[in-house]
């Protein structure tokens, strides 16, 4: 297992809400699915997402959020991840996430949105179909 | 990218092309092998400092604060964490960033984490060769943090200049059995959490334990460091810079940088012989015959390896003569 690509991925918490149970869960399962799993912990900036993940050269970034606050600060990941040049990543997200929101959040570019009750394999299956490759 | 491209592009300072020739180099694909050979001439200018030390001793927390009294000093710091793969799924969950969210926003900062994937040293394989991309990049200090090292995992000393072992008070047992390994290894002992009881003793317990040790030319100094505060660190950077100093000083300083180098070349070889020979031997079915022969008790183990050595010998020898 040396020298072979694994996936990467990136797994945040973005703003103020300190509960990252969830983030840990899934964390775990692409853990177990055979990825290497960036934890960064909770209370993430937007510009601390975008550059962790740069720095990372993650595929997948996976955010975590509870607090209401994703159509705030989610666009600003977004955002972040553009003026740093970083084009090529795959952008998941859980937590609660109200149904009227979703649409907005895909349209920005999160091609996966998990809520409560996801099966954790559908979240590893997903990144493994759409992670793009890196070398 | 082409490697070309991200050689300049590394040369340049640009963080997302390093972070980019960082994975080529993690996944040793042809392109991480071009970029390797053409921009090692350009490294040798990083102060390499490794910290090690067993799970829990404060690693992660003492590389935080060790890059923010080097940023006060105006240096640039690269980072590499490295944390152990699974040997189960292959995957890992790489947390030292954790300990370091605020440097994440500084520009004067990059820090890389790795999977160990199966390299049994307390580094990953590649970990030299990213601390050298680094280096390349123009990082003035460049830090490797091991994964959690008990006694034998001494690989950092073929990665680092300076190596500084971290321990903690009332580790005593853990302390003496660290002194046949990773205390050999080290240049520099740090007692961490030593606002903790019993940080007087540790220090002692490690004195005792340099007294027996041969002298060298270099004697570890031993300091009461508490990384979540920042106590002790600047003397900690002092004593780094002094043994880098020393590394980079006369007669002695050549030795080390050869020997530094032969261990580097001896570890990434015997990495790539190791993999190879199992790749062979996999490949041909000799190894999964001998494994039949020494699971019905025909052949004893020791035997089979002799036997499978042999076997992927002729297959290279073959190899080779078809070229």
């Amino acid at each position: 297992m040396a020298n072979e690509q694994r996936i990467r991925v990136l797994i945040a918490k973005p703003g103020l809400d300190g509960h990252d149970r969830g983030a840990k869960v899934v964390a775990r399962a692409l853990r177990d699915a055979g990825m290497e799993v960036i934890y960064t912990g909770i209370r993430q900036t937007p510009a601390m997402i975008a550059e962790a993940a740069l720095q990372e050269d993650a595929q997948v970034i996976g955010l975590s959020i509870l607090s209401g606050a994703h159509l705030e600060l989610f666009p600003r990941v977004v955002d972040e991840l553009k003026q740093r040049g970083v084009d090529d990543v795959l952008l998941f997200c859980g937590g609660i996430i109200p149904q009227q929101d979703i649409a907005r959040i895909k349209e920005i570019g999160f091609q996966g949105v998990f809520g409560p009750g996801t099966d954790t394999g559908d979240i590893i299956a997903f990144v493994k179909a759409h992670a793009p490759a890196r070398t | 990218m082409r490697a070309a491209e991200l050689a300049k592009g590394v040369l340049a300072g640009d963080r997302r092309a390093l972070a980019r020739a960082i994975s080529h180099v993690e996944a040793d694909s042809a392109v991480g092998r071009e970029l390797q050979a053409t921009l090692y001439a350009h490294t040798g200018r990083a102060q390499i400092v490794g910290i090690t030390g067993s799970a829990g001793a404060g690693k992660s927390t003492l590389v935080g604060a060790l890059a923010r009294d080097e940023r006060k000093r105006g240096r640039t710091v690269g980072i590499v964490a490295v944390d152990p793969s699974s040997p189960f799924s292959h995957g890992a969950i790489l947390g030292d960033r954790i300990r370091m969210q605020d440097l994440t926003g500084d520009g004067g900062v990059f820090m890389r984490s790795m999977a160990s994937r199966g390299n049994l040293g307390g580094l990953s394989e590649t970990a030299t060769g990213v601390a050298d991309l680094m280096d390349a990049a123009g990082f003035e200090v460049v830090m490797i943090e091991t994964v959690g090292a008990g006694q034998d995992e001494v690989e950092i000393a073929t990665a680092a200049q300076t190596t500084v072992l971290v321990t903690n008070p009332g580790g005593g047992d853990e302390i003496q059995s660290m002194k046949a390994g990773l205390m050999e290894v080290a240049q520099i002992l740090v007692v961490n959490k030593s606002d903790l009881a019993g940080a007087d003793t540790a220090v002692t317990q490690l004195k005792a334990l340099l007294a027996i040790a041969d002298p060298s030319a270099w004697r570890p100094p031993i300091l009461k460091v508490v990384a979540k505060t920042g106590e002790g660190v600047p003397e900690l950077v002092d004593r780094i810079d002094e043994h880098h100093a020393f590394m980079r000083s006369g007669e002695h300083g050549t030795r080390e940088r050869r020997e530094l180098a032969r261990k580097q070349i001896v570890a990434l070889t015997r990495a790539a012989l190791h993999r190879e020979a199992l790749e062979t031997a996999g490949r041909s079915g000799a190894l999964a015959a001998l494994v039949d022969a020494v699971a019905a008790r025909e052949r004893d183990p020791r035997s089979a390896a002799a036997l499978l050595l042999d076997a992927v010998r002729r297959e290279w020898a073959a190899e080779l003569a078809s070229r």
